[in-house]
Order: C-alpha cells, then structure tokens, then sequence
C-alpha cells in the first residue's frame, strides 16, 4: 500500500508489474433483462494514469462506471482496488474509499446553495464553517473560483461542474471519475478543466475519463480502453491514434465523415429576423437584446454559445412557443411575418423546429413512434382525414423515418421513451426532416448522441439544405458547427455576433465571443470567467 | 374590549389543529410526497384518541392512540405509493374517503359519549395575572407542542444536516439517489411523520376543540392544512403565521353572531374556504417564491434505475 502513495505519472509510465492497480476490472458483467449491458469486462487503471473509457451510446460505459461507484452491483467478476477484492456497496462505501465522480447529468439541487450542495455529498458530518474552509482552500489550491453562498441555480453550467469537481475532490480522491465533463464548456473552460486533471494526475490520482469528443481524450489521456457491445474491443494509446481511427473502434466500422459535397448557391431570405428582443418569461432565463440575423436557402448557419445565454429564449421565439404581439416583422418566414404566429401556423408555412429536449418537449415519451411522427406531421403528411389519424400512412410515415434514419427500435408501435437518447434523436430530426421543410430550426442535434449517429444527422441536414432549405443550428458543439456550417454567428448575454463565414473564423475567436468578449482587439486578460470573483 | 380574551383563546383553539396537521403535511412534502389524505388521517386520529381516552379515561393514552393511528394510516399510503408506486394524488384521495369512512364506523359506538377535555396547564398564580395568564400559561398540551413543533421543524429544515438531506430529496429524487442516500426510506419517514402529525390534528378536535365525537367533525379542516402549506411557501415560519391567520377567520362567525353583526351565518361558515382559494391564487403569482420553496420533485414516484 505504501508503494502505491508514492507512485506518480514518472512511474506509471512503466505501467505493467510494478505493483497493483489503483483499480482493476476483472471479467465484470451486468445483465438487464433483454440486454447484456456488461460482458466480461476487464481493464486497470494505474495511479496517477488518466485512462480514457470510449464507447458508443449503449456500450456499457455508464452501466460499468454505476458498479464502481457503487450505484449497482456486478452480476459476476470482481473489482481489485489497491490490489484488494473490494464489494462497493454504495456511493458512500465508494467515496470512503476514495472514488469520486463527476456525474455527466449534474447531480446538484437547483434551490440549494453551492456550500449545501457540496455537504450533502460528502460522508462525515461536519461543521459547516469547517466545510467553507476547505471548500475556499480547494477553490484556490486548484484554481476553480466558486461562491460557496450562490443558489445553484444562478450559476453557469460551468461553475456547476466546478462544484462537482470541489466535492470530490474535498475528499482526496485516489480515483477520479468523469463522465462526459467537457459537453457543456466553452473551449477556454475545457483548456482549465484539463490543467486541473493533469496537476491531479500529477499528484497521483488515477482519472477515468469518459467522452465522445475524441480530440479531447487525445490531449489528455495515456490510455484508452473501447467498449462496444457491453465488451471491451480494444485499447489504445490514444496519443498514437487519430479522432477518426479511435471513432471507428468506437463503432466497429468505417466512419463516413459528413460529406459537404458541392454547396448551392445561397437563395432568396427563407427565414430572417430583425431587431427581435424579448424579456425572458421564465425566472432565471437570459432576455434577448436586438437579435438579427438571415438565413439563406441552402445555408446552414450555427448559433455558437455556451447554454443560457439566450439560445432557449430565441429557440422558443423562433419557433412560436413564445409569440410576440406587435412587432410581427421581427420574424419573418418565407416573406410571410410570423412573430405573433404560434408554432401551428409557422409550421404550415413550411417551417419545422427540433428542440434541445427529447424526452418532453420534442417527443411524448409514453407515446408511440408512430404517434408521435403524427403530432408534428399530421398536416404536411396528410396524416389526418375528417379529424380522424389515418392510421396506414401515420405508421408507413413512422416506419419510414425508422428505415432512413437507422433508428434502431422494435418498430413504429414502441414507446418514445423507451428509446435511446441518440435513437430517439434520430428519430425527431428524421421526423421534421421527412416533411421537408423549407426552414428548419434545430436545437443541439447531436448532443449527447455517438459518432455514428451523429455523423448521420449531419450528413441528413447537409443534404437537407442542398435541396434548398434554410437550416438554423443552435450548438455548443463547436466540432459540429465546423463540420457543417456555412457560416456562424455566437450568442453571448442574450446578444448575439455579426455573422461569419466559416472559413475567416478560428476556434478560438469563436470561444472569446461565447465569453462574450465582442471586442476582439480587446484585452484578452479576463478571459470568458463569470465566477471571477473571490470567494474569499 | 372584555371580548379580546375569549376572541383569542378560541383563535388559538381553531388554530392549533391546523398547525398541527400543516405541520406534518408540510415535512412531507418537503419530501417530495404529496399526501393528499390528511382529512382521512386527521378522522382516524380524531376517533382512535377520543375512543381510548373514554375507555381508559387517559387523556395521555389517547393522545398517543391518535399519533400511532395517523401514522398506521399513513405506513398504508407511503407503502401504496412509496413501494407500489401507485398515484399520490388518487391514493390520497381514497385515504381520505377511507378515513371518513373508516371513523364514522368505529365511532358509532360512542357518539352521545363525553369526556372531560383536555386539561390545561394551569401555573398558579402565573394563571392568573389578566390577558397575559389565561392566553400564555392557561393552554393545553397540544397547544404548546404545536407551535413546539412548527419552529423545531423550522429549525430542523435550516440548520440541521437530516434536514437537508430531506429536502435534497424532495428537490431532486435522481440528485439524491445518485450521490447515495436512500430515497424511498427517507421518504417513509417524512410520510410517517407526516401521519402522526396528523392524527395528533384530529384529537385535538376529538379532545380538547370539542370533547366529543361526531362524524366527520373535522369538516374540511384537512384540506385546508393541505391549502396552508402552499400558502406558507413550505415555509415553518409562515405556516404559523398562516394557521393562526385563518383559525382567527374561522372563529370570526362566532364573534360576528354574539356581536349582533348582521350576515348571514352561511357566508361566515364559507370565509375560511373562501380565503383559502383567494390565498392559493395570490401565492400562484408569485413564482419565485414557489420555484425557491416548493420541492421539485413532489408528487412524482421515484423509481431507482437498475
């Protein structure tokens, strides 16, 4: 055990022999009814190692990280922890042991404060001004600036991880667990979240890092392990392997990158808006401040932005969920004013809209696939008679969007709830898309989907706007705006930038904008940080 | 102005049961259940202390009756909805039609019976220093483990650690589960107590408001517990505030009549009803309030992914 405290990343290199594990998976399998989740899985991660975990949606990843955080247990196979047999029987066992996670769905509670939520985290009770202490102290040891007194609620989805971070690492963690960490950060907060890795790294703590992004775990990780299927496919040295060739172990097959084929010339103004603020009716929402913007047929423009900074606003605004009454030019749709019009009366002038949320918004959960094909696309398709659902064209619609699509589901009758978030996904944009729109206004389409599926739906709207159709993406996907917008504008404190093409933007001008830095020749010593303050 | 005192020693009468039973609803819903059965549980408390009481003629037996009741009461509805996953709000309902059922059948037997109310702690000498006396030291039991208990949860929700924990899971059932505390034991708890609170509501009818029993006596005072924990934002504070405010309503009938105010005694009767639905939609405007207060999580059944 003394050995093991005294490890760093100069030993680990020499990784194999030199003594045990900080953890090792040995032959772990998890069966749910219908579906072996793991089959016989076996890795280790050494001290100090930052270990990549890949897999597609459904490859067993977060059914693995769940058994060693002591969510739920193994059907067989054991955990070597230390070089020990370990049952972890709970969370509480986990972090006792020194396992902490950084959960992909933040795990915090929205009406508490940041120092509450770090409390009810953590194992033994303690006196909460002792509490504050170490929270300040590991705010400033490892650069991560929090209000121990902000409701959750008010934070950004950047400092909302760094509470994440903070509680575990108040508790010295010996094996660091982070599952999809860098999905909602701007670059800037990527570039700060993984200097704190590697000093963690450095220090001896073992890091398992689970994400799609792939040029993320080619900077940070020394070694890969490829899940597909519930089983373990592959390892890699992600330093040695390219985003493309580690996507293809990920999926087992060739990945077929988004073919932008020859773009059309831009037509007429499909889908325009002008001087369009609002105040935001929800509590903690972002007003939108003198928005304009077009969008040509056959463009594909992005909206860049770090979540809450107005994309919700001007997606429900967009999309008639909010109606504004007496400036009906402020939205203009195929030359036809829409502002005050609710989502019906847009969507039959030919718009069609995907939002963020799958489960809810875009699709009922307890409804059928081929029930939900209907709510959206009863009037194009001709899905209704008489008030009657034609029953025949509503399923062969649902049934096509499965053929085209490659949703996989057992068919048009399974409920949407049922589905995997990248397969239902596929399923709504395959939905709007289907009913060819002349204006599609898309809200993170890929998120939280695998390369495979993702690369589907690019190459769906891509396709969609050649044939003539407006395309607004709103993403935070900066990869994915790359790979198929035409141009880009970013949207920062609820206003947003001149448009850009592509090709005269870098990454990391896009980045300063979604910090809301408009002034590019401004000084750049304030970075994009909102927690800036001290909390001491 | 020698109608001050007996104006508010029956304000403190109407409110206590009320508090009482808000009291239990309230840590509940913290929670995240939503038991909409406290007519039902306040009905069975009622019955269960006034029949011990008259047949043991303790007062403190029946006292105790009344909670182990309310709580029985409520362990079918948290296993109902906690364990079975069945519909808060139909389960509730039915507890409370179960409940009005359920008392007029054991209470049968023993209405006409009387017993000797509650007794008051009554401090010599202390009693009898006037307004001052009879409104502070001349109450009951129930009465000070009201207002007892309105502040301790007060404080057990803001400065203690179980506190928190319970209204982590009220907040976020999935947050809670994923760091590893036990949501539906929690919850049981907050259920239980939430029963007992409520059978302790109903014998304060049964034992000290009227030292009787009649069928359905609490007429509508479940509900309007139900009602006060919105109106108190789920708020302890507040709740006290809030009962003794619509105890005073309902006892103005009272005063109105023997004061030889000329309205009808039926529209005096619905005040208290009318108030309740003018209260809830002031409250419903403001939202901040109830997205700080509320526990997100109420009503919905949770089920641990596995």
């Amino acid at each position: 055990m003394t050995a093991i405290s005294g490890n760093t990343t100069g030993a680990v290199k020499q990784r194999t022999g030199s003594g045990p594990a900080q953890l090792e998976i040995c032959g772990v399998t998890k069966a749910f009814p219908g579906c072996l989740a793991n089959d016989n899985i076996s890795f280790r991660i050494e001290p100090g190692e930052i270990h990549a975990l890949l897999g597609e949606n459904g490859a067993g990843k977060s059914t693995l990280v769940k058994m060693i955080y002591g969510v739920m247990q193994a059907d067989a196979g054991e955990l070597l922890w230390e070089g020990t047999p370990v049952t972890i029987a709970s969370p509480h066992d986990a972090r006792e042991m020194g396992i902490g996670l950084v959960f992909q769905h933040f795990s915090l509670f929205e009406t508490m404060t940041v120092l509450e939520n770090i409390a009810l985290a953590m194992n033994d009770v303690r006196d909460m001004a002792v509490l504050r202490q170490q929270v300040i102290e590991v705010e400033k040891t490892y650069g991560l600036p929090l209000d121990p007194d902000r409701h959750v609620y008010t934070l950004s989805v950047g400092e909302r991880q760094r509470i994440e971070i903070v509680r575990c690492l108040l508790q010295n963690p010996k094996l660091l667990i982070l599952d999809e960490p860098t999905s909602v950060l701007t670059p800037q907060e990527v570039d700060k979240l993984f200097e704190t890795l590697r000093r963690l790294s450095s220090e001896g703590c073992a890091i398992l890092y689970i994400s799609h992004k792939l040029h993320e775990v080619q900077a940070l990780c020394e070694h890969a392990t490829v899940l597909r299927g519930g089983k373990v496919v592959d390892t890699c040295d992600p330093r040695a392997e390219t985003a493309k060739s580690m996507a293809e172990m990920m999926i087992g097959q060739k990945l077929v990158s988004p073919d932008r084929g020859v773009r059309p010339a831009p037509g007429d103004v499909r889908l325009s808006v002008k001087n369009l603020s609002l105040v935001s009716d929800q509590q903690f929402g972002t007003d939108l401040q003198d928005i304009s913007f077009e969008v040509r047929g056959g463009q594909i423009l992005g909206v860049a932005g770090v979540a809450g900074n107005g994309q919700n606003e001007l997606f429900q605004a967009l999309a008639g969920e909010t109606e504004i009454h007496g400036a009906p030019d402020c939205i203009v749709i195929d030359k036809q004013p829409v502002a005050g019009f609710g989502p019906r009366r847009r969507r039959r002038l030919g718009a069609a809209f995907v939002p963020e949320e799958r489960n809810g918004h875009g699709a009922v959960p307890n409804m059928s696939l081929a029930e939900n094909g209907f709510l959206t696309a009863f009037r194009r398709m001709a899905l209704s008679a008489r008030g009657l659902i034609r029953e025949v064209p509503t399923r062969s619609f649902a049934e096509g969007i499965i053929k085209t699509f490659d949703v996989r589901t057992t068919g048009h009758g399974a409920e949407a709830g049922s589905l995997s978030g990248g397969n239902l996904q596929k399923f709504i944009v395959g939905r709007e898309i289907m009913q060819d729109p002349g204006v599609l206004v898309i809200s993170q389409p890929t998120w939280g989907v695998d390369a495979g599926a993702a690369s589907a739906i690019h190459q769906a709207l891509l396709d969609l706007a050649a044939k003539g159709t407006a395309v607004l993406v709103i993403s935070q996907d900066l990869d994915e705006i790359y790979a198929i917008c035409d141009q880009v504008v970013v949207m920062a404190g609820g206003k947003m930038s001149a448009a850009r093409n592509m090709a005269d933007v870098t990454i990391d001008e896009i980045g300063l904008l979604m910090g809301g830095l408009h002034d590019l020749n401004g000084d750049l010593a304030p970075k994009q940080d909102g927690g800036q303050h001290d909390p001491a | 102005m020698d109608w001050i005192v007996p104006f508010i020693l029956t304000v403190i009468t109407a409110s206590t049961p009320l508090l009482l039973a808000a009291t239990g609803e309230l840590i509940t819903e913290k929670s995240g259940v939503l038991n909409l059965g406290v007519e039902g549980m306040m009905l069975i408390g009622a019955i269960a202390g006034f029949a011990i009481t008259a047949s043991t003629g303790s007062a403190t037996l029946g006292i105790m009756a009344a909670a182990l009741a309310g709580m029985a009461t409520s362990l079918v509805f948290a296993f109902l909805t906690l364990t079975l996953m069945a519909n808060q709000v139909a389960t509730g309902l039915a507890l409370t039609i179960f409940g009005v059922g359920i008392s007029a059948l054991v209470g049968s037997g023993f209405v006409g019976f009387a017993i000797d109310p509650l007794p008051a702690l009554n401090i010599p000498v202390i009693r009898d220093i006037p307004v001052i006396g009879p409104i502070l030291f001349g109450q009951d039991f129930l009465v000070y483990f009201s207002i007892f208990m309105v502040l301790a949860s007060g404080w057990f929700l803001t400065r203690t650690r179980a506190g928190l924990i319970l209204k982590a899971v009220g907040d976020s059932h999935d947050s809670a589960h994923a760091i590893g505390y036990n949501v539906i034991r929690i919850r049981y708890m907050a259920t239980l107590f939430g029963g007992a609170m409520s059978g302790l509501g109903g014998a304060y009818l049964s034992l000290a408001y009227t030292p009787m029993w009649a069928e359905n006596m609490t007429a509508g005072r479940g509900w309007i517990a139900l009602a006060l924990v919105v109106f108190a934002t789920w708020r302890p504070g507040r709740l006290l505030g809030g009962a003794y405010m619509f105890g005073c309503i309902s006892v103005l009938q009272l005063h109105a009549q023997s004061a030889g105010i000329n309205v009808p005694s039926q529209f005096m009767s619905m005040l208290p009803y009318l108030a309740t639905v003018v209260v809830l939609v002031i409250i419903s405007s403001d939202y901040t309030k109830i997205r700080l207060n509320a526990p997100a999580c109420i009503g919905k059944a949770f089920r641990p992914a596995q």
